[in-house]
């Protein structure tokens, strides 16, 4: 009928980790980025947290440091 | 055994309301001894004894009156025969309700009453039910002297029209007012007044001239400010308010206790029955929700179970373009099955998942998410709450441990201050509107947050002392504001927060506060509300008693949703307002069941009681019981569903009881998620737009037509009783196992009460919740365990749920979506009293007379920049998408705001609102899109587009001989 108008699903799920990222630097400063992790871990489905994953493949992929570092604690911890 | 206590049920009208007094007071009556409280009337202390005294303008849900003069008695030691509704008791005192003097005085008030009333007893509406034909017999009435003289009945009067006569007022869909038949008892204006607040009615003229009237003199039941909520066809003794559906059946021959589908305050209702026909729902007295009162929903808007637009056959069809093809049950079932499992081996386990319904019951969502769970084999189960209170869910668990509101309604009747935000009760929760107007009208404060001037703002017989017009999407930094100010002025409960927060991390909290950019006045130029407006309501809310906070989606449907919900918390603890009654943080939940579908484990992260699913220990319990194995990782939530469907790996989706292509926001990848699936399966009553891109189409059931359970706001479990068949053939849950057994499951569920224990046996906080509690007890709120056997009104008395308050830091941060040049102003969205969320049930009743489309509200300044006029074609345009309505112009919105309803799927609001959404939880953010509007000549291309496409979606092939 029409055309989606959304934005694509990685564009969406950096604004989803980059907005979670906002909410925990404003937390105390020790535990931003596994605070962060955690929420992710919590909520997110697999096939989400594999495309976050593989957005750190990538420089320009629009993630906050935060959310990037996160991201890194995340993929490390489900390596384990 | 289980000393249980027997309620009492009586549903004896006692004449007046019960005193709350302590002390008692003993008197006879009529000889003998009776003890009741300290305030209460000798009408009152004579039914305690069952005695009947006889009354006609009294009754228990309204403080007396004492206009009637047929209660009189006669009390030894005093002058006179005094009203027995108005006179309180006294110790000692001895009181005659029979006596010959009395007996002849009641006679002569029947013999005037009667004399001005018509006759036709055996036609009339009320016959077996007026109390005035009670009344005659009570008092031996045999007959009436008083014949040829003036009247308010006959049409004509010595052969010349009677001035007097006013005919009957039918312009209400649902009750009809003949004043032809009033005795001016003003029960109904009293009703109006008292019950439900709204004021609409009044008595006008004096002596023989009084007449109820619904305001100035050209108004009638349907202009005036009447709202329909029939308290006062309730409170009339006669037939002179009268539901139509009595007129037209006749009266009911018996009535079974059931709970409201409507929205989520659950009221208690009678329905009343002749046959297997509703004759009337009327709200059930010993209600604890309600307390015996109703709104027109549920009070009036339940034609749509029996409107012709329901499905009662499953259809199926192999794509969506092709026309519907009603089947039997049987293949429905296998047909659905098979696609399902099909597309698991195609695309993996995970690739399909359901969405639980908030309008069912518990043990219907507790089935969906077992289905889920333990047959498709995955976590993709969600529901409506993920678009309205998830965030309530995430902040409340993590500030107290629990994701629900700590009070129960009646605790409003203790409250001093309230701060309503981001909700609007009087249209939202109208019944639980009317229990705070009537706090407030006996004296509480009310503080309003919110854009829009709604009516609690400013209506008869109450005012908000602080109406805070707040920008959309500026919650974080007023609530900041607010809390900095009581910080800052040290206004805060120190010894609450030491007893039972942690100290150190208020220190932490308060430092954060105190910083200048959170003051009033630092924030005022964002938020657009006054500072000093600001430190008033916070001042008034931190020192003028008990305060408690109610909210709405106008709290949650945000990028900052659960922050807000923190802010609230953090607000509740820092004024020590949590564990009494008259306080607390209490979220208004919006549809009928949402409560209990979070606690039912809907959300694909948990399992029922809010238990993560990564925790082995509690997918144990559930495995064992279903001999599953529940997978440890979250599922998908709804809008990552239509995410990965868009992307190819979801392909299968089983929508009970919900309509997300209408509701959910950014309608065009909501109708892009659910193309891109090769099945998607729509239970629902009625053909929704969601099915306009479903597969299979199974028939759903009412709420009258099944057993169950819905749990309301308050956490309160409410029984739902089967009055009907099912005119599908099948309950809900018994649509739910047939699938489930069609892949395989083997449940052997034959009532729902055995969902409700299984329910108990695997969730501690429902681990006492049986359907023999409820039959007892009427309702339980939860936890409801061996620690609270009775259930649970008030939470967090002596401590929080998670041991210790904890205060977050709740940092303002501005949502993505902004106003600019090409979209200037802030649309925010809300619903209205008579229409019910995407008004699948509403907009089949007569209740579409109150509100047949949705209307753009724009302020004066916007429209005439603009050049638009009150109730011209607009087009609203978002940066997703565009639609046409017809604008009112108001002042109710600020200048920069408009707003809209989304009852109704012509419209379609949905298409302007965004993808963004809740930080944590991702409720989407529907109360904030950056729009412009302009005039227009009639309804969009995408309109015509989507309206024809429906049309083209709803074909059903004839039914094959």
């Amino acid at each position: 009928m029409t055309t989606p108008s959304h934005i694509g699903t990685e564009e969406k799920l950096v604004r989803m980790a980059n907005q979670i990222a906002g909410f925990f630097a404003t937390q105390p400063k020790a535990s931003q980025a596994e605070e962060t992790a955690a929420h992710i871990r919590a909520f997110w489905d697999p096939r989400m947290r594999a495309q976050l994953s593989k957005l750190l493949a990538t420089d320009a992929n629009g993630l906050s440091p935060l959310a990037r570092a996160a991201a890194e604690h995340l993929e490390q911890s489900e390596q384990v | 055994m289980k000393d249980f206590i027997i309620p009492n049920w009586d549903e004896t009208d006692m004449g007046t309301p019960a005193s709350k007094a302590t002390e008692q007071v003993t008197l006879t009556i009529d000889g003998f001894p009776v003890t009741v409280p300290a305030g209460t009337s000798v009408m009152r202390a004579s039914a305690e004894a069952g005695i009947q005294v006889p009354k006609l303008c009294a009754t228990d849900s309204l403080e007396a009156f004492g206009s009637c003069r047929l209660c009189v008695v006669e009390i030894e030691g005093r002058r006179g025969t005094p009203a027995s509704c108005t006179t309180p008791v006294a110790e000692g005192m001895v009181v005659h309700t029979h006596s010959p003097k009395v007996k002849k005085i009641r006679k002569g008030v029947m013999e005037l009453y009667i004399s001005d009333h018509p006759l036709d007893c055996l036609t009339c509406s009320a016959n077996g039910d007026c109390e005035l034909q009670d009344m005659a017999g009570a008092v031996g009435l045999r007959d009436v002297r008083y014949e040829g003289v003036e009247n308010h009945f006959e049409v004509r009067q010595n052969g010349e029209a009677n001035a007097r006569y006013i005919p009957k007022d039918d312009s209400n869909p649902y009750f009809s007012y003949d004043p032809a038949k009033c005795i001016v008892c003003s029960r109904c204006v009293r009703a109006c007044e008292e019950t439900q607040g709204t004021f609409a009615l009044t008595i006008e003229g004096s002596g023989f001239d009084s007449r109820v009237s619904f305001g100035a003199k050209s108004d009638n039941a349907l202009a005036s400010d009447c709202v329909s909520c029939g308290a006062c066809v309730a409170a009339c003794p006669t037939a002179t308010l009268q539901e139509k559906s009595v007129i037209e059946i006749g009266t009911p021959e018996r009535s079974v206790i059931t709970t409201c589908a409507y929205c989520g305050v659950g009221c208690s209702f009678k329905a009343e029955m002749r046959g297997d026909e509703v004759v009337r729902m009327t709200p059930w007295k010993h209600g604890k929700a309600n307390r015996g009162h109703s709104c027109v929903k549920g009070r009036f808007a339940y034609g749509y179970a029996s409107h012709n637009d329901r499905i009662l056959n499953p259809m199926i069809r192999d794509t969506i373009d092709q026309p519907w093809r009603e089947v039997s049950w049987d293949e429905a079932i296998a047909f659905t099955a098979t696609k399902l499992r099909g597309i698991q081996e195609q695309h993996g386990v995970r690739s399909i998942g359901g969405i639980t319904s908030s309008r069912c019951t518990n043990e219907e969502t507790y089935l969906v998410q077992k289905l889920i769970r333990a047959v498709f084999g995955n976590n993709n189960t969600d529901t409506c709450a993920r678009v309205c209170h998830s965030p309530t869910g995430y902040g409340l668990g993590k500030a107290f441990g629990t994701s629900a509101g700590t009070q129960d309604f009646d605790s409003v009747e203790h409250t001093d201050v309230v701060i309503v935000i981001g909700a609007n009760p009087t249209d939202g929760h109208p019944v639980f509107a009317s229990r705070l107007k009537k706090r407030l009208r006996a004296g509480a404060k009310l503080i309003v947050i919110d854009p829009r001037r709604i009516d609690l703002v400013r209506s008869a017989h109450i005012e908000a002392a602080h109406h805070l017009p707040l920008r959309p999407g500026t919650n974080v930094a007023v609530l900041s504001s607010i809390s900095h100010v009581i910080v800052t002025e040290g206004l805060y409960d120190e010894a609450f927060i030491r007893e039972r927060c942690d100290w150190d991390e208020f220190a932490d909290y308060a430092a954060f506060i105190s910083d200048a950019r959170h003051s009033p006045e630092a924030t005022a130029l964002l938020t657009g509300v006054p500072a000093d407006a600001i430190r008033e309501a916070a001042r008034l809310f931190a020192t003028g008693g008990n305060g408690a906070i109610y909210y709405g989606l106008g709290v949650t449907e945000h990028s900052q949703g659960s922050t807000t919900v923190m802010a609230i918390a953090n607000l509740a603890m820092m004024t020590g307002n949590l564990g009494r009654p008259g306080v607390g943080v209490n979220p208004l939940r919006g549809q009928n069941n949402v409560q209990g579908a979070c606690d039912m484990g809907s959300f694909p992260h948990e399992l029922p009681g809010y238990r993560h699913v990564s925790d082995p220990a509690v997918r144990d319990v559930f495995d064992k019981l279903w001999g599953s194995k529940i997978d440890p990782e979250p599922g998908l939530r709804i809008p990552n569903m239509l995410d990965a469907a868009v992307d190819g790996t979801f392909k299968g989706l089983y929508v009970q009881g919900e309509d997300i292509l209408q509701s959910d926001p950014d309608t065009k990848h909501v109708s892009a998620g659910l193309a891109a699936m090769d099945c998607v399966i729509v239970q629902d009553l009625f053909l929704n737009e969601t099915a306009n891109y479903a597969h299979v189409f199974l028939p759903g059931s009412t709420f009258l037509e099944k057993d169950g359970t819905f749990t309301n706001a308050e956490r309160r479990i409410n029984r739902v009783r089967k009055v009907m068949q099912p005119r599908n053939g099948y309950a809900d849950w018994e649509i739910t196992q047939l699938l489930a057994n069609a892949m395989g499951a083997g449940w052997t569920y034959t009532h729902p009460s055995q969902v409700m224990d299984e329910i108990a046996a695997t969730t501690p906080s429902f681990a006492n919740v049986s359907y023999e509690l409820l039959e007892e007890r009427g309702s339980v709120q939860w936890p409801c365990n061996e620690a609270a056997p009775d259930g649970t009104p008030l939470m967090h008395i002596d401590g929080f749920a998670r041991g210790r308050g904890r205060f977050i830091v709740t940092e303002y941060i501005a949502t993505e979506e902004k106003t600019g040049p090409r979209f200037p102003l802030l649309l925010t969205t809300g619903r209205i009293l008579s229409q019910y969320n995407v008004g699948a049930q509403t907009r089949r009743t007569e209740n579409v007379v109150w509100h047949d489309q949705d209307v753009l509200e724009v302020h004066p300044q916007d429209a005439e920049v603009r050049g638009i006029k009150d109730g011209q074609w607009v087009r609203l345009a978002s940066r997703t998408g565009e639609t046409s309505l017809r604008a009112t112009i108001t002042d109710r919105v600020s200048p920069g705001v408009v707003y809209t309803t989304f009852h109704h799927p012509d419209t379609q609001a949905n298409v302007i609102t965004t993808d963004f959404s809740d930080w944590a939880t991702n409720c989407p953010e529907y109360k904030v899109t950056a729009v412009q509007v302009a005039a227009s000549n009639g309804p969009t291309e995408w309109q015509e587009d989507y309206a024809a496409h429906a049309a083209q979606s709803r074909r059903i092939l004839p039914a094959a001989e």
